[in-house]
């Protein structure tokens, strides 16, 4: 019993300092964008890992989401003699939420696996002391740069799987399922709405960039420098960030779209 | 890693393609497009209860949409809903003895306010009135009134 609790004790403190300790490492990455603003090439370096590596998967998911929400959506709205509004539906459920949210898990996995490990990995062959003793800042020469490409990355690729699903369910709705080609779009236009809904789905990917990159970028400056700690940040990369990101856009949904 | 320019290109294709992307949603799938329209004027009318119109519903005329309703008030000294709406400027001959009511498209659609034009050669200009309205129908209100009637009836 006594051990139960010392148990529940040790592991909320743990927890907790891990929280502030990252809320740290988060406000010194921020700080360090005005030192990387002057050298874009750390940027641009990045943006390739994060961005572009992660375009084909985005794509090509987004691509079969948006056909299968075609497929699905016409058979249940057919059942109502609706398929006219398949349009609205796949746009409405793409750009409000699995674009975003869906997208965002990806990057996860695709990224955010890879920054951690990169990063534990530097961590276990000491290069992150190497450039202490160099007086380079490991976090502004580090962090800050892919932090930043991963903000930037993640309302772009959204942006691209919001947009490749609508085609794709445009492909199987109005090619192979006989939708009005016209009212697939003209219904979408009449109901979705800029502000709304394609602002909103962008902030939230926002919020989703930001969030995955804090992660996978602290939970690999934290790992525990042995290949087994590597391996272990890297499952919790993912862990978290899927955690995170649909716990966030439980909150994000209910303030965007709570009041109609 | 190293920089190459290769590198550079498939950066700028990314970005470029993640743009046209927001591009693509914003002009081909939402309703931005037709929200940039020209300049609009207001004008106002008066229902005894305006059912389930919402702000940015429908203001038609003769089956084409003219513009929206942009205010929805209730008006605590005459117990009205005051209704205001933004009508494109384009359409800027709507006689001031128009009447104002608001319908349903569908029989469940969504409510909206349909204006037939009067005879007047005055035409409404910015916050002008509108005097003559009819209030929603309230689908309710009309089935318990009819199953009251036929009730009646059968005594």
């Amino acid at each position: 019993m006594i051990q139960f609790l010392q148990y529940l004790g040790e592991s909320t403190r743990t927890s907790f300092t891990k929280l502030g300790r990252g809320t740290y490492f988060l406000l010194q990455t921020v700080s360090g964008i005005l030192s990387v603003l002057p050298r874009p090439r750390l940027l641009l370096t990045q943006m390739y890992s994060v961005g572009v590596m992660s375009f084909l998967i985005i794509t090509i998911s987004g691509l079969f989401v948006g056909m299968v929400l075609g497929l699905q959506g016409y058979y249940t709205l057919s059942d109502f003699g609706a398929e006219e509004t398949l349009g609205v539906m796949v746009a409405a459920s793409l750009v409000r939420e699995l674009g975003p949210v869906v997208s965002a898990l990806l990057f996860a996995g695709r990224a955010g696996s890879a920054l951690t490990a990169e990063i534990g990995l530097m961590k276990a062959t000491e290069q992150l002391s190497g450039m202490e003793m160099m007086a380079v800042d490991p976090i502004k020469r580090i962090m800050t740069p892919r932090f930043l490409a991963g903000l930037m990355s993640m309302p772009l690729l959204a942006a691209l799987f919001s947009a490749v699903g609508i085609i794709g369910g445009q492909i199987i709705g109005s090619g192979l399922l006989g939708v009005d080609e016209g009212a697939y779009w003209s219904q979408m236009q009449a109901s979705i709405d800029f502000r709304d809904d394609i602002i909103n789905g962008v902030i939230k990917s926002i919020v989703f960039g930001f969030v995955t990159s804090w992660i996978a970028l602290f939970e690999g400056y934290d790992a525990i420098p042995t290949s087994e700690g590597v391996s272990r940040a890297t499952t919790r990369t993912v862990v978290n960030s899927a955690f995170s990101i649909l716990g966030l856009d439980f909150i994000l949904t209910t303030l965007m779209f709570g009041d109609d | 890693m190293q920089h190459t320019s290769t590198q550079d290109t498939l950066v700028g294709l990314f970005v470029a393609s993640g743009v046209v992307g927001l591009f693509f949603l914003a002009l081909q799938v939402s309703n931005l497009s037709s929200f940039v329209e020209e300049d609009s004027y207001t004008i106002t009318a008066r229902f005894e209860n305006s059912g389930g119109l919402k702000i940015k519903s429908p203001v038609s005329a003769a089956g084409v949409k003219i513009g929206k309703v942009s205010a929805i008030s209730f008006d605590p000294k005459t117990y009205e809903s005051v209704v205001q709406m933004n009508i494109n400027a384009r359409y800027n001959t709507i006689p001031d003895d128009t009447t104002a009511s608001i319908f349903t498209a569908g029989l469940l659609g969504e409510q909206y306010v349909n204006l037939e034009p009067g005879g007047s050669d005055v035409f409404l200009k910015n916050d002008g009135k509108i005097e003559i309205t009819q209030s929603a129908i309230i689908l309710e209100k009309a089935i318990g009134q009819f199953l009251f009637k036929s009730a009646e009836e059968k005594k």
